[in-house]
């Protein structure tokens, strides 16, 4: 018996087409690990008021800056203990993706 | 129930228009989100942002979102509760979520239905359940008639409650006695009763100076960031704080508004009962209830519940990992990994297998200066739970007026991440 209607296959192929791009799980990747950040630092980077915005900064600055708090040689009141919880690879995603967010 | 209907078919057929393959597809796939609180807005939200082929309706009981955390600052005449205040809809205009302003009475796990008390019957491919936790007024005799609540009030929900502590410390004559009760941990914002002894303590400071802040805590030492908690009440309300541990409170006499704890009976002038608490009725009814009989058990990959398939539970309902605190930033923080994870679900993927979630809670401890405590957590696949990452958490090495700036920016921002 052969069926025509939408198969599992043919799914599969949609799907694929939809999200399986091999950059589509590194994008999701990418945007759960940024919402992390997204709770202080405002939607995408942009923060209203004291807390700096993150948004489109230079890629570079950001790596450099989260490392240095990292490190502990850069002044913080409380980024130096977060940056702790980042890999350096974690850090490179993050400063690819908030470098690429617009600053509203 | 003819709204129901309406209602079912819309999204019916949203579902069939999206097309063929919807059991591999998200597309036309219903979630329903109960509680618009830190959690539930911030899921329905991220959901549509990262999934625009999912339907969301979002039901809440209140018109407008009113922010606990920096509502003690309301005790002290620093803010008005319309600084933390929001609206839904935004939700609604930007990220087309169906917001019902109902309550939601009843979750049926195998019928995948949620009904309301307006009489709606939503049905859901996956639930998402920030109910929030219950005040349990029940374990305090003299609290369970609604009149004596308007006497003694709790104001750990923001709103009314807020508003009226903060006239009842406003009427009260200089040289008396505010008195805050700290049921036994865990509780909702573990540094929020000793923020609010700190706001209190500084009108008192600055208005009516012979005035005294009585704690009574029910825990054996101060719950959070305690070394500057101490340090402070110290340095700067010595004489107006006093700090009382193991005062566990067994009823009160609200007419006198006197706490009467195991061993004493303390009669104050303004008397704020922190109740004990348990996750929200509504995940209790469903059988969500796993853990000490108060708390949902939830698989930190995907916060779906460990007794019910299909209902992911956030916040601070949920059975907390170690170290992880009951807080509005949490409950954000679980919303996303919990969207990412509702997303990957109905798409027949796996979720997020090390997700990484961090905490932040400013606590201001004068009109402008602020101490935080922060830590980022990670799933550990052995433990099957979230840990605090090495070396990464901490608080301020002192109250300092820079973070009074983050700590109101914070406000602005996670609310919009939420809302916005």
């Amino acid at each position: 018996m052969k069926h025509h209607t939408p198969t599992l296959a043919g799914c599969a192929l949609l799907a694929a087409l939809a999200f399986g791009h091999p950059a589509a799980g590194q994008e999701q990747g990418a945007r759960s690990l940024a919402a992390n950040c997204t709770g202080c630092h405002g939607p995408s980077g942009n923060s209203s008021g004291a807390i700096p915005t993150i948004a489109g900064l230079e890629r570079a600055y950001i790596v450099t800056a989260m490392q240095e708090f990292k490190a502990g040689t850069r002044q913080a009141t409380v980024m130096h203990q977060h940056a702790k919880g980042y890999s350096d690879q974690e850090i490179e995603i993050l400063a690819e993706y908030f470098s690429k967010q617009k600053r509203q | 129930m003819r709204l129901s209907r309406r209602r079912f078919l819309k999204q019916l057929a949203a579902g069939a228009a999206a097309g063929v393959c919807t059991p591999a597809f998200a597309a036309g796939s219903r979630v329903v989100v109960v509680g618009g609180g830190f959690g539930g807005a911030t899921a329905a939200k991220y959901i549509r942002m990262w999934a625009p082929d999912i339907q969301v309706t979002l039901v809440e009981r209140n018109r407008e979102f009113i922010s606990c955390p920096l509502s003690n600052r309301v005790l002290a005449g620093q803010v008005e509760l319309v600084d933390l205040t929001r609206g839904y809809g935004t939700l609604s205009s930007k990220y087309s979520i169906d917001v019902v302003y109902d309550e939601a009475v009843l979750i049926d796990p195998d019928k995948r239905e949620l009904t309301l008390d307006g009489g709606d019957v939503l049905p859901y491919d996956r639930l998402i359940v920030s109910p929030g936790v219950d005040l349990l007024f029940d374990e305090i005799p003299g609290l369970r008639e609604p009149a004596a609540r308007e006497r003694v009030l709790h104001a750990w929900r923001a709103g009314q409650q807020t508003m009226a502590l903060r006239r009842q410390l406003e009427s009260m004559p200089d040289g008396g006695v505010y008195a805050l009760t700290i049921p036994k941990a865990p509780f909702r914002c573990p540094p929020g009763p000793y923020e609010r002894a700190c706001q209190v303590a500084w009108y008192f400071k600055t208005q009516k100076p012979k005035s005294k802040v009585l704690i009574l805590d029910a825990n054996e030492k101060v719950q959070s960031k305690e070394a500057l908690f101490t340090k402070v009440w110290k340095e700067w309300y010595e004489g107006i704080i006093e700090y009382r541990p193991n005062s566990t409170l067994v009823d009160v006499d609200a007419k006198t508004l006197t706490a009467k704890l195991e061993f004493e009976e303390v009669k104050a002038d303004v008397l704020n009962v922190v109740p004990p608490q348990r996750a929200a009725k509504i995940a209790a009814d469903a059988g969500l209830i796993t853990a000490n009989n108060k708390w949902v058990g939830v698989d930190f990959l995907s916060y779906e519940s460990v007794a019910k398939k299909n209902i992911h539970v956030l916040g601070d309902a949920i059975l907390a990992a170690p170290a992880m605190p009951k807080s509005g930033h949490m409950a954000n923080q679980h919303g996303k990994v919990a969207a990412a994870a509702v997303i990957a679900l109905l798409r027949g993927e796996s979720p997020n297998s090390s997700p990484v979630i961090n905490n932040t809670c400013y606590s201001f401890v004068s009109d402008k200066d602020v101490i935080h405590v922060a830590s980022v957590h990670r799933y550990d696949p052995e433990k099957k739970t979230m840990v605090v990452a090495q070396g990464a958490s901490g608080v301020s090495s002192a109250p300092n007026q820079l973070e009074g700036t983050y700590a109101e920016s914070w406000g602005k921002n996670i609310w919009a991440d939420m809302l916005a």
